[in-house]
């Protein structure tokens, strides 16, 4: 079984107004390689879930996204987002906003197979305001709570950036927190991950590897070799933000032009080249709070 | 204590009181005054508080302000964000945070500012606050109290729940504390009305209801409680060593 795919292999998948999940949170473990290919093909009016930082700023930046669900967008470091900032305020974008909570609930629910999940989470809030569609649903046992009814939130493709994966799609994240990632393959028709290293199975070190491994290899269509994938966001152990390139991306939101054709456009190697190289991303200490 | 006692150790001290008994739960300072406060609360009046350090793992000791060797944080446990989103669906978790608006039901606000559909600032998105406001109590630090965050009617979108709606929560909800530059604060008047338990040096009563976009209840119009030479001796020493707490006022 050999699962190993291109950048134009993943980009190919997609079609217009598809609905895709970015694994990942903020500025931390984001398929910033395949976004910045997403970015330069003809794909638009997509349905974008995510926990987000610069990848749903880059594709506001790019006019991609049609609607966005989300709970948050922020780099960490720098709180607010600029490009998100700028597609929000200009009335670019469709937001079906949620709290962090709800996300993970619609996305357990589509990994489910279930219609919704029952939360009390968005009640006495602007969120059921500004989501009309949202439902409620009573409690049919004696306290008859009424809840909100969290509907399924199903993707068409989910996108993830992991540590190592060998051929067959056994993927491992070996940053300490793995955030809501398994959710999104479950939640996904077909997953992508772009992989920090590409390695044979024995190489991911039989049962002391396996504890990394977060979800199964059935759930994984293809993997693509991205040393480095991540930047300019981070990837626990191997490196952290690059919170100087995460300034100049964010100053971009001005005049986008120069960030571009610095940065954008180009293959996954002559983009890493152009931040001056593996060692150098490699060599980003990761971030202390 | 050689130094004068700054507005930032008087709004640590003030705002380290959210945490007290309230017995061995998660507690989370978002920003810089509130991770202070946490500390100090688990330094003097409620060691059993469980603390992470900024990022995955929950630490024996706060984590202090700027640089630190990381190998030297006594790791206890583990607090992905999965956990936390766990834990504070059970309720064993206070929060203090920093809304960019709050109004007179205690309903806070840090998605967005004017028209919804297309705002005039676009903020981070309601995050976990519909979430954390519904499941457990919180408490509040306002840096710049003005009527632009102590807003006038209703916040511009309700990202936390407020005291109208308490009945909607699983019976935790509250506002234990508001902190802010002026004075010390809480929900408690009748009606959970907005009320003023303590005023900064140099405040006046004028100046909190100047400042106030909804009436405010003048409780008490004694000053704020001085840090103790324990908690100034925490805060300087141990939780921030270089300083990194004049930034808030620029002192």
């Amino acid at each position: 079984m050999d699962k190993i795919v291109s950048h134009k292999d993943v980009v190919d998948q997609l079609s217009n107004g598809m609905t895709i999940g970015v694994g990942g949170w903020g500025a931390r473990r984001k398929p910033m390689s395949l976004i910045r290919e997403i970015c330069q093909s003809d794909i638009k009016d997509l349905t974008v879930v995510s926990y987000g930082g610069p990848d749903v700023g880059l594709l506001c930046a790019h006019k991609k996204i049609k609607k966005l669900i989300f709970g948050f967008v922020s780099l960490d470091m720098i709180p607010l987002e600029s490009h998100f900032r700028q597609a929000r305020q200009k009335n670019e974008i469709e937001v079906m906003e949620l709290d962090e909570g709800m996300v993970q609930w619609g996305l357990r629910a589509a990994a489910m197979n279930l219609p919704f999940l029952p939360i009390r989470v968005g009640l006495g809030t602007d969120v059921l305001k500004h989501n009309p569609e949202l439902e409620y649903v009573t409690s049919p046992y004696t306290d008859a709570e009424k809840l909100v009814a969290m509907p399924a939130l199903k993707l068409d493709i989910a996108l993830i950036h992991v540590n190592k994966s060998d051929e067959k799609g056994n993927t491992q994240i070996i940053g300490p927190d793995p955030f809501f990632d398994e959710l999104f393959a479950r939640a996904a028709c077909k997953t992508f991950v772009s992989s920090e290293e590409v390695v044979s199975t024995q190489e991911l070190g039989g049962k002391d590897g396996s504890i990394f491994n977060r979800f199964e290899r059935s759930l994984v269509t293809g993997v693509l070799h991205a040393p480095c994938g991540a930047h300019p966001t981070s990837c626990a152990p191997s490196y952290g933000f690059d919170i100087e390139h995460l300034k100049e991306y964010s100053a971009a939101a001005k005049s986008f032009d120069e960030y571009s054709t610095k940065y954008l456009n180009k293959t996954h190697q002559e983009y890493i080249d152009s931040i001056g190289g593996s060692e150098t991303v490699l060599n980003i200490p990761l971030p202390q709070f | 204590m050689s130094e004068s006692i700054s507005l930032a150790e008087i709004c640590i001290s003030s705002s380290s009181k959210a945490w007290e008994g309230e017995g061995e739960i998660l507690a989370t300072g978002i920003g810089l005054i509130p991770r202070i406060a946490a500390g100090l609360a688990k330094l003097t009046h409620n060691p059993d508080l469980m603390m992470t350090d900024g990022e995955t793992y929950l630490i024996s000791k706060p984590a202090p302000m700027g640089k630190r060797d990381i190998s030297l944080d006594q790791v206890e446990g583990y607090m992905s964000y999965s956990r936390v989103f766990e834990n504070l669906w059970g309720g064993k978790r206070h929060a203090m945070v920093t809304p960019t608006q709050i109004d007179s039901f205690g309903q806070t606000n840090i998605s967005a500012i004017g028209d919804y559909d297309s705002p005039k600032v676009q903020l981070l998105g309601v995050r976990g606050f519909p979430g954390n406001f519904i499941n457990h109590k919180n408490s509040i630090f306002i840096p710049n109290h003005s009527v632009k965050t102590f807003v006038k009617g209703k916040v511009d979108m309700v990202s936390g729940m407020g005291y109208q709606n308490k009945k909607l929560s699983n019976g935790k909800f509250g506002i234990k504390l508001v902190v802010t530059n002026l004075g010390v604060f809480d929900f408690n008047a009748e009606n959970n009305n907005l009320q003023l338990l303590s005023l900064h040096p140099g405040v006046s009563v004028d100046d909190v209801i100047e400042n106030t976009g909804f009436d405010v209840i003048i409780k008490s119009d004694q000053p704020t409680i001085m840090p103790t030479s324990d908690e100034l001796t925490c805060i300087r020493e141990v939780l921030d060593p270089q300083g990194v707490r004049n930034s808030i006022f620029g002192e």
